[in-house]
């Protein structure tokens, strides 16, 4: 029997677990802790036992597969409306290269097309890293239909029996993974953040921010294959494919020898043999109509903005937007918020930057009165550049910084906007 | 008409403290809430129900949770603010579930409670956030999921048209019956109960089942039928590396002039 053990010997009855507790499920008597009905095994109590007390015991995970017929990093190249893989699909690709290289195994991506597509994709994929692609190119394929594509992936990862499959954490990737992982019976860790490999058994050590976003939770999928990850954009690089490209197409192509020995396999054209024709199974079919479609605001998008001006609550008053405008402005840049501005109405949900808004990859970034909660600081991984101005210099986000001001924001920004004028 | 919708209590702050000692949240023991993107999903019901009533239909909507017993207050809630009937699923054996093992559960609830026509989940919870447990019941169920719903426009016996967020922006789309939707936070505010619906929801049914009770296979559920597990939760260690910007405003802001002519901005 699984389930929360309390050591009489350790356990010291210092209320610490009764107080991390969310669910009044672990109660101390006679100085001994004990779990009570409300207890959903969620194992803060096991963090913050100072002595080490309390632990989750559960039984061997028996899912009865045979974990070593499971091999292989899979990538799933999510396309985006112009019909080109996604820049989240190339930074998984250099991801696996790099989980591949400790793990001796080779990096698959898998890209759904339209009947008509080009081999554009899957020239990029490979010169970015990918061993091998599995391309299917079928009209059914050319819209992301959760359902169709779930379909596809599962029968083929029960064919072909991947170790571990990536997904980039967009909204078709956070709902195309459930739906795959539900079919295959599997685990899956959604927008994780940090991904590291074990070399013996390809276990994958999925860390991603959890509850309130105070905390890091690193995640494992110990007896189930294949394991799987959305991951989030913007955290891992775009490969350069130029990176010592050879440009000789390696003919031998689906070889296993290929990422054994050596992960930093030499980029390549794309060699016919390296791409694998799949099929999608006839009886598959899209069960929900699309009939309008109206494009996000093409002025408006912060995700590929260069220059980023984020503010947050610590500019005080929406009277003084406008001031942060005109510095976005003088910066030809886009302005961003955190979420307390948007549920405050100052500004609309687009300009969210976080967890739950748009994860961001600006060269510069110069964030605001921002006190640099982990959920917006997650969103901002991706920048190179972090400028922050925040009154408090104990402020979470100077410790995301590469430059950090403490000071009056309004008063910075005032000279920071005529200075700026004056210069141009 | 049957509605289904899957509420999960949450922590009722999303302020944190810290332990200084073990680095870990300290809840003690706050009052749990309803996840807010699940209330949005219950007024969505609600609505359903309001429209298709006036119409002459007969619309059940019942709340469907997994938790410790301490939920069924939860349930009753909604129905004070307009639900017919609630299931929880209540159990040790339930513990410990991640979003495979969870999504199992809520679907043996969701089949003992007969085939609904609508299930309608919040897109996530706000305090696990990983957005999956809509799409997972869809994939147990074999039927149509439909994710990110920003404006309900119709929903009869036998389709459903909404407005979503997809990646490269909204869509106008429609579905057939039975579905399963997935909502937005913003989509809609949770009614207030009435003092009638308040009185009501003090007699009304709340079914408490464990894991025999809902015909659920005790190797699925819980820690057991839970692939994932945490192995280790920390707090994020914040070095900063970065440079200070001494002197007044006028000098710090002459330094980030520097800073941003050195970018070649």
């Amino acid at each position: 029997m699984s389930g929360l053990v309390v050591d009489a010997e350790r356990c010291i009855g210092c209320r610490r677990c009764v107080r991390a507790c969310g669910s009044a499920g672990i109660e101390v008597v006679d100085r001994l802790a004990r779990p009570t009905q409300g207890c959903i095994l969620c194992g803060a109590c096991v963090d913050a036992c100072p002595v080490d007390a309390i632990s989750i015991e559960r039984d061997a995970s028996a899912s009865g597969q045979d974990l070593d017929a499971y091999r292989d990093i899979w990538v799933f190249a999510q396309l985006d409306a112009a019909g080109s893989v996604e820049r989240v699909a190339l930074e998984l690709v250099g991801k696996a290269r790099q989980l591949a290289a400790v793990r001796g195994c080779r990096v698959v991506a898998v890209l759904g097309e339209g009947a008509g597509a080009s081999d554009d994709n899957a020239r990029l994929l490979m010169s970015s890293g990918a061993d091998e692609v599995l391309r299917c190119r079928d009209d059914r394929l050319a819209t992301l239909d959760t359902e169709v594509y779930a379909r596809w992936l599962t029968s083929l990862a029960e064919e072909r029996r991947p170790e571990t499959v990536l997904l980039g954490a967009t909204a078709f990737g956070r709902e195309l993974a459930p739906a795959v992982a539900v079919r295959l019976r599997t685990g899956l860790t959604a927008d994780c953040t940090v991904l590291e490999i074990d070399q013996a058994s390809g276990q994958l050590q999925q860390t991603r921010p959890a509850f309130g976003g105070n905390l890091m939770a690193t995640i494992v999928c110990p007896g189930h294959r294949p394991q799987m990850a959305t991951v989030r954009p913007g955290i891992f690089p775009v490969p350069d494919p130029a990176d010592g490209s050879s440009l000789t197409a390696s003919s031998e192509g689906d070889a296993t020898s290929d990422g054994q020995t050596s992960g930093e396999r030499p980029a390549s054209g794309a060699a016919a043999d390296d791409v694998t024709e799949v099929k999608l199974d006839p009886a598959v079919s899209s069960r929900i109509r699309v009939l309008e479609h109206e494009p996000v605001d093409a002025g408006a998008s912060i995700a590929d903005a260069e220059v980023l001006v984020v503010v947050g609550r610590g500019i005080g008053s929406k009277k003084n937007l406008p001031l942060m405008r005109r510095l976005a402005e003088l910066l030809g840049a886009e302005l961003g918020c955190t979420r307390p501005l948007v549920e405050a109405g100052w500004l609309e949900y687009r300009h969210q930057v976080g967890q739950t808004g748009v994860s961001v990859a600006p060269r510069l970034l110069l964030s605001i009165g921002v006190s640099g909660a982990i959920q917006h600081l997650a969103g901002i991984g991706g920048a190179q550049t972090v400028v922050a101005i925040n009154e408090d210099s104990e402020a979470p986000i100077f410790g995301a910084s590469d430059c950090c001001v403490v000071g009056d924001c309004i008063e910075v920004v005032n000279e920071l906007v005529a200075q700026l004028e004056r210069r141009s | 008409m049957r509605i289904i919708v899957c509420v999960k209590a949450v922590p009722s702050t999303t302020e944190v403290k810290m332990d200084p000692v073990t680095n870990t949240i300290v809840r003690d023991g706050a009052q749990s809430v309803v996840n807010p993107f699940d209330s949005t999903a219950l007024e969505l019901a609600l609505r359903i129900k309001d429209e298709r009533e006036a119409l002459g239909d007969d619309v059940r909507v019942t709340v469907l949770s997994m938790g410790i017993p301490d939920t069924e207050r939860l349930l009753r809630d909604c129905i004070a603010r307009g639900a017919d009937d609630g299931l929880l699923l209540s159990d040790r054996a339930f513990a410990g579930a991640d979003t495979l093992a969870t999504s199992y559960a809520l679907s043996c609830g969701i089949r003992h409670l007969g085939r609904p026509d609508v299930v309608i989940c919040g897109k996530m919870a706000v305090d696990g956030d990983t957005a999956q447990i809509g799409p997972e019941i869809a994939g147990v169920l074999d039927v149509p999921c439909i994710a990110d719903v920003r404006e309900l426009l119709a929903c009869d016996g036998n389709c459903l048209r909404v407005r979503r967020g997809t990646d490269a922006g909204i869509e106008l789309v429609e579905a057939p019956l039975p579905a399963v939707i997935t909502v937005a936070k913003d989509a809609a505010q949770l009614r207030m109960p009435a003092i009638c619906g308040v009185r009501a929801s003090l007699a009304a049914p709340v079914e408490v089942l464990d894991v025999a009770g809902v015909g659920a296979d005790p190797a699925r559920c819980g820690l057991a039928g839970s692939p994932t597990q945490v192995v280790r939760s920390f707090v994020p260690e914040r070095s900063s590396g970065g440079a200070w910007l001494e002197g007044s405003p006028a000098q710090q802001a002459e330094q980030l002039v520097e800073l941003v002519e050195g970018m070649g901005l």
